[in-house]
């Protein structure tokens, strides 16, 4: 049913997007956890920096990658030097662009979430004697969970059409990191492709569309098994 | 021993309180809403900081602000029943009542199962518990964390009359069953008449009287707040026998003066708690024959007021209680009542308020 050349662009796209996600699934709960539920000095700031990739234009993260990153910057030398990784113009690299530029939507949905959780069922659970790590695994983080796969599922489709960081960070490499939208992409600056790119079109409604059913079937799902009564 | 002495500025309110209460039997902090009572048990928990002050039981400190000692919630070992149950959603019933349990308290989970009627929920989830229900449940799981005092607020608010009834008396029975510490907030006088042993006077962010229940209920000067109690008294009484001819229990005080309820059940040495209104004592300067009272105590004035609505309150003296009667102006100056004169109190009505074993004393 579909090409080589797009089965390879397809399987590329959701290895990526999906390496994307799993790695800024943490750290992105950690810091929606630390917006909902403290204050500090410089919150805002933290905010507006984790908000800067939506607003951006993508071309300007992914040059700002590069510029952090490349293998004549300070920390991309080192990561060369210590651990042997380059990021970029590899698929590693177009990974990390998909997942700084999906960073602030899983934060935004993870963070409605935590901030829905119900302050007094936490203390409730200080009092029956639960510290604050069992408290946040056990109470906070499993009521929160709708909110994390939404915002997972936001950032997986985010990612999956990153463009604009990709390209400059990562470049257009068949096979490493040419993923749909890139594909996509090429194959319109060739002339009398036309009917590919329409098929590859195609893909990338069918693969959003399919995202898009599974995170509100398992929301659905999810609360479901947390309040008996809509069940 | 619990103290708590506390100081915090809360908007305009200000909290200045004081409070000593053995750690034993229920203790009723008492007040209208807004006083402050759930801010002094949300301290006690851990819940909130106090700006200045202490808070301990026994030697146990929980907050010593000059020491700069906070002990977190977690490690007090403190049982809080919340006024809404606050379960944990995405737990069943019993997931809920495991979730602080303490090591070794295996043995007494299908004791209080059993005590709260909760056995056939066990397997629930609590979005489908009915309010009742819920708060049950939320009582059992903070008493298994086997707590050194269970702080309880305003657990009966917002169910209606039966179930409120129901739930009252399970905390009774468990009151009665698990001997533990039990701090009560409240601004409900029937609650209050039926499970404390003790009352703090909670008023504008301050403690302005605590003692025992029924030496609290005598003190005239405390009337006006106190109001809601209907100006009753509470009589300490041990059971001595049932009479099956008339129908009727006999009890014993504690200055070995008799007195009969219509029959109540009960076991040898119970001590219970009966309830006697103001305006159901009658007062006779000698003993009266042919007359329908069965009840009539000897007595001695101890304190004669001025009360509300222009009548004249008495506290009577019978052995270590005291019970209180109210008389217009008139017949105080017709019998010539004054401090210290015998009398006669003849009771109309009595009643039960509450039943206690005799661990009580």
């Amino acid at each position: 049913m579909l090409t080589d050349l797009e089965w390879e662009a397809l399987t590329l796209s959701l290895r990526i997007s999906s390496v994307a996600v799993a790695a800024i699934l943490i750290p992105g709960i950690c810091i929606a956890w630390v917006l909902a539920r403290h204050e500090f000095r410089g919150k805002a700031m933290l905010d507006g920096l984790i908000h800067l990739p939506l607003v951006l234009p993508p071309v300007v993260v992914g040059y700002l990658l590069l510029v952090g990153l490349g293998r004549r910057s300070p920390l991309g030398s080192w990561l060369k030097d210590t651990f042997d990784i380059s990021l970029p113009f590899t698929w590693q690299g177009a990974a990390l662009a998909g997942g700084v530029m999906a960073f602030p939507l899983l934060v935004r949905a993870v963070r409605l979430s935590l901030e829905a959780v119900d302050p007094r069922l936490e203390a409730a659970a200080h009092t029956l004697g639960a510290g604050h790590l069992r408290v946040f695994l056990t109470i906070t983080l499993p009521l929160a969970v709708p909110g994390i796969l939404t915002g997972g599922v936001l950032a997986f489709a985010r990612s999956l059409s990153e463009f604009g960081a990709t390209i400059t960070f990562a470049a257009n490499i068949p096979d490493e990191t040419r993923t749909l939208p890139l594909a996509l992409y090429t194959l319109i600056q060739m002339p009398g492709r036309e009917d590919a790119a329409a098929r590859l079109c195609v893909v990338s409604i069918v693969v959003a569309m399919i995202s898009l059913m599974a995170s509100e079937w398992l929301a659905r799902r999810t609360r479901k098994r947390l309040g008996g009564r809509d069940a | 021993m619990l103290e708590l002495n506390v100081t915090k500025q809360l908007g305009d309110f200000t909290l200045d309180a004081n409070l000593k209460a053995p750690a034993q039997g229920v203790t009723a902090l008492f007040g209208q809403s807004g006083s402050g009572k759930t801010s002094l048990l949300r301290m006690l928990a851990g819940l909130d900081r106090p700006e200045h002050g202490l808070i301990c039981i026994d030697d146990t400190v929980f907050v010593d602000t000059e020491r700069r000692l906070f002990i977190p919630p977690h490690k007090r070992r403190l049982g809080v029943v919340f006024q809404e149950a606050l379960l944990f959603p995405h737990y069943s019933v019993r997931g809920n009542l495991e979730y602080g349990m303490a090591v070794g308290a295996k043995a007494e989970f299908d004791m209080l199962v059993e005590l709260l009627g909760i056995e056939h929920l066990l397997g629930r989830m609590p979005g489908v518990l009915s309010g009742g229900e819920a708060r049950r449940v939320a009582i059992g799981r903070a008493l298994l964390t086997k707590p050194r005092m269970l702080l309880m607020d305003e657990p009966l608010t917002g169910l209606d009359g039966a179930r409120k009834q129901e739930l009252l008396s399970y905390i009774m029975r468990l009151t009665h069953e698990v001997d533990i510490p039990v701090l009560f907030v409240s601004h409900d006088t029937q609650e209050v008449m039926a499970i404390a042993d003790r009352l703090a006077l909670v008023e504008k962010g301050r403690v302005v009287a605590s003692g025992e229940l029924g030496a609290m209920l005598t003190q005239s000067e405390l009337s006006a707040q106190l109001g809601g109690f209907a100006a009753t008294s509470l009589l300490k009484a041990r059971w001595t026998a049932h009479d099956d001819m008339t129908g009727l229990s006999w009890f014993e005080l504690d200055d070995g003066q008799r007195l009969a309820l219509s029959r109540v059940e009960c076991v040898a040495d119970d001590i219970l708690h009966i309830q006697v209104n103001v305006h159901d004592v009658a007062l006779a300067l000698s003993r009266p024959t042919g007359t329908s009272f069965i009840n009539m105590l000897d007595a001695e004035i101890e304190a004669l007021t001025e009360g509300q609505q222009g009548g004249v309150e008495l506290t009577l003296r019978l052995g270590d209680q005291c019970l209180r009667a109210q008389v217009t102006p008139y017949v105080a100056d017709a019998l010539g009542l004054r401090e210290g004169l015998p009398v006669i109190a003849l009771i109309r009505s009595a009643s039960l308020a509450r039943q206690r074993r005799s661990r009580a004393s």
